[in-house]
């Protein structure tokens, strides 16, 4: 059996006494700080814990399926919980082809979903429209929402599907989302007419 | 058909050539040219007739034959009789300046849907059809796409507040105690809809009094890029229409251009086409049984036996490189040769999905709670179930054992020793349980197969339909110039028309087939088995409660891919 490392014992810096704060003291006396962005620690948050809504409207809801499953279980990376409600979930993956006439339906729910969302395009049809370059398909859902993550593949492997989710949790952390860009922008521009 | 038929006898003495029913000689199978003046007759005569009995409606499409022949549209009816296992192809000519044609629906309810679809994709009009609009595209969309001077890119946005509601779902409904009842949409993303079906629902408490549907959320117009696509490039197409048994739509579509081709699949070619297709029928109902048992709460059996699909993926998976959509069939055979070590995995398949079968049913069989939800649920009787076209095991639920690999052998399917079960009740949980039996049934015949994969070729020695070797095509002048005729040009199948039959894992799967000659299809008409199937839906649900649409919807194992195309 493998021995835990030891821990490196905790040596806490100690300020002037005069300086001391507080809320941020251990019983034993010793202080402690965490300084972060609190945007940042949010983040952290909703990176590990996505509820995805499948938009599931052709052969990649199937692959999607299996990505659920016992088999490759997606609940590992903490996005288990699946949400047929938009309003309950945070993630849309658009999984299938997107036609004109589900387009205004993907949007309605698109639009229903609380704030912050991400979007992953899961498949070649929702990415680009596929080998479908016809009348009534969409030739990529970013014609009508903002996409986060493309994941290519007719369908994807649940592989492919699974590293798209990293890849967002990744982009979560980052900051580098449509919504947490929009959201940054939005801030900036309030605190430019604040001044 | 040759002279002496009596069948052909009994249609020439009522229906002579003067009162507009012509013969087409030479046809596979007998073939009319029918004035649209006497159709009706016509139609109901070929029904109620004993000797003829074709009480199944299969199939209504349309053929554009702009600039190649007068008059310009053509409809064409398929009919079968269950009884005596005959077939009719009727054509009904049609001039762009009149295209209206009587509607078939009082005699086949059937006609139903497949009219509607008619009428949407050629603008060809039914009289006296009961609710003639558009079914696949959307309200906004103009013109009419399948039409060979329809440009196949020509988009048309539609935008929220257009889509189409039915009528009724306007109204107010008040009943006489002035109990207001309520309309319900279900869907097109709702978790029972699995993929893109609509529902609307009239309430009336939690009882349903009024229902529609609505389809063609995921019409990715098929047909139109069949038609721009070389015969092979369509194979990958045809994978995507029933996607959970991708590989029995492309032998289906294989079968049926060799039919044109008059060519035959080497026998190994034959019996791995026969395997994976058994295969994907296991696949398939475990899908539908899983999703429906979802559907009603019963997550476990799911996870259970999802895992055997899983198993058989890992199969498909070293045959050609994909899960799903393996596009693995080529006109004349298969892509490439099945891997080393094949009949051995399947072997372990053998063994391995029976007890996950077992295990689901232990869990769901004689459970109360699923059996009180699904027994008496969705009933329909035969006759019913025929009227609106209905096969595979939905038709076999009701009692009716027709399936086309006993009645219209191929891939030597008669020399299997295999049942097709039937149940009698005609409801939800008869449905369920021929679906498991038809998961033994298929792997009774993988076992059987097994036996018989001899070492071989897996595609035809024939260079026009063929690709030569990589070796080959390096060395012979004759091979290299073969190679990019096929892939420049695609194969020239013959100038003609066939009608294609297997049985996919919903039922009847047809391929009506028109041929000019050329590389690419003229025109490639699915007859897909789900969209007979659905559009008696909305019929079964009056007075179930609300509940009961989500399990007789799962029960029906609607694969959007193949209903919209």
């Amino acid at each position: 059996m493998r021995q835990r490392a030891e821990a490196p014992p905790f040596v806490p810096t100690r300020d002037a006494p005069g300086k001391r704060d507080e809320a941020a003291v251990r019983p034993d006396e010793e202080q402690v700080f965490l300084t972060t962005r609190l945007e940042g620690l949010i983040d952290k948050a909703r990176k590990n814990s996505l509820w995805p809504f499948p938009f599931g409207t052709a052969c990649c809801a199937i692959e999607f399926m299996s990505v659920m499953m016992s088999h490759y279980d997606l609940s590992r990376f903490g996005a288990e919980v699946v949400r047929f409600s938009p309003r309950q979930s945070d993630l849309l993956i658009v999984a299938g082809t997107v036609t004109d006439k589900m387009a205004p339906v993907m949007v309605r729910i698109y639009e229903q979903m609380a704030e912050p969302k991400y979007v992953i395009s899961m498949g070649a049809c929702a990415c680009t429209g596929g080998f479908y370059r016809a009348y009534h398909v969409v030739q990529g859902i970013d014609e009508f929402i903002p996409v986060d993550v493309y994941v290519p593949g007719c369908p994807p492997t649940p592989e492919a599907l699974l590293k798209g989710v990293l890849r967002l949790q990744e982009m979560i952390e980052r900051g580098e989302t449509h919504y947490q860009r929009a959201a940054g922008q939005a801030r900036a521009a309030a605190k430019g007419e604040g001044q | 058909m040759s002279v002496r038929d009596p069948r052909a006898d009994a249609i020439r003495r009522v229906f002579p050539p003067v009162r507009g029913v012509q013969e087409v000689p030479g046809a596979e199978i007998p073939t009319y040219r029918v004035d649209k003046t006497v159709l009706p007759q016509f139609a109901r005569f070929l029904k109620e007739e004993p000797q003829l009995d074709c009480k199944l409606l299969l199939d209504v499409c349309g053929v554009d034959w702009l600039g190649r022949r007068e008059p310009r549209f053509e409809v064409v009816y398929h009919l079968y009789s269950l009884n005596l296992g005959h077939r009719f192809r009727l054509k009904v000519p049609v001039r762009e300046d009149d295209a209206l044609v009587p509607s078939v629906y009082s005699v086949w309810k059937a006609a139903d849907w497949f009219e509607r679809e008619v009428f949407d994709l050629f603008g060809i009009r039914f009289e006296g059809h009961p609710n003639l609009k558009r079914i696949l595209c959307h309200p906004s969309f103009q013109g009419h796409a399948l039409r060979k001077d329809y440009d196949p890119g020509q988009r048309w946005l539609l935008r929220e507040g257009e889509q189409d509601e039915p009528a009724w779902a306007q109204e107010r409904g008040e009943d006489e105690d002035h109990a207001e009842s309520q309309v319900l949409n279900l869907g097109p993303s709702h978790p029972a809809t699995h993929g893109t079906l609509r529902a609307i629902l009239r309430l009336q408490g939690e009882v349903i009094t009024e229902a529609d549907t609505e389809i063609g959320y995921l019409h990715r117009c098929f047909e139109k890029m069949s038609e721009s696509h070389t015969w092979n490039q369509v194979i990958p197409y045809t994978d995507r229409l029933n996607y959970c048994s991708a590989m029995i739509n492309g032998v289906g579509y294989a079968l049926a251009v060799e039919k044109l081709l008059g060519v035959e699949a080497p026998p190994r070619a034959q019996v791995i086409r026969l395997i994976l297709s058994e295969l994907s029928r296991v696949m398939d109902h475990i899908v539908d049984i899983g999703a429906n048992l979802n559907d009603l709460g019963a997550m476990t059996p799911f996870l259970y036996i999802y895992q055997a699909r899983e198993e058989i993926y890992s199969v498909l998976e070293a045959c050609c490189g994909a899960r799903l959509t393996m596009s693995y069939v080529r006109v004349g055979g298969l892509a490439i040769d099945a891997p080393e070590g094949f009949a051995d995995s399947v072997r372990w398949l053998l063994k391995r999905i029976p007890p996950l079968v077992e295990d689901m049913e232990k869990l769901i069989t004689s459970n109360r709670i699923f059996r009180q939800r699904t027994e008496g649920i969705g009933k329909l009787s035969a006759e019913e179930a025929i009227d609106w076209g209905w096969t595979g095991p939905c038709l076999r639920a009701c009692g009716v054992s027709y399936d086309v690999r006993k009645a219209h052998p191929y891939l030597g399917y008669e020399s299997y020793d295999f049942k097709v079960p039937i149940s009698h009740a005609g409801d939800t949980y008869a449905r369920y349980l021929v679906r498991v039996e038809e998961i033994r049934q298929s792997l009774r015949i993988v076992e059987q197969a097994l036996a018989r994969l001899e070492p071989g070729p897996v595609i035809v020695d024939d260079h026009r339909v063929a690709l030569p070797t990589k070796e080959k095509v390096y060395t012979e002048m004759e091979s290299l110039i073969w190679h990019f005729k096929l892939i420049m040009e695609g194969m020239n199948v013959p100038a003609g028309e066939t009608y294609g039959f297997t049985e996919g894992a919903n039922g009847e799967l047809g391929y009506y087939v028109v041929s000019d000659g050329g590389g690419k299809p003229y025109r490639l008409k699915v007859r897909p088995p789900c969209f007979a199937i659905f559009q008696a839906y909305p019929h079964m649900l009056r007075g179930h409660m609300i509940s009961d649409a989500v399990a007789i919807l799962g029960s029906l194992n609607i694969i959007a891919g193949e209903l919209d195309r």
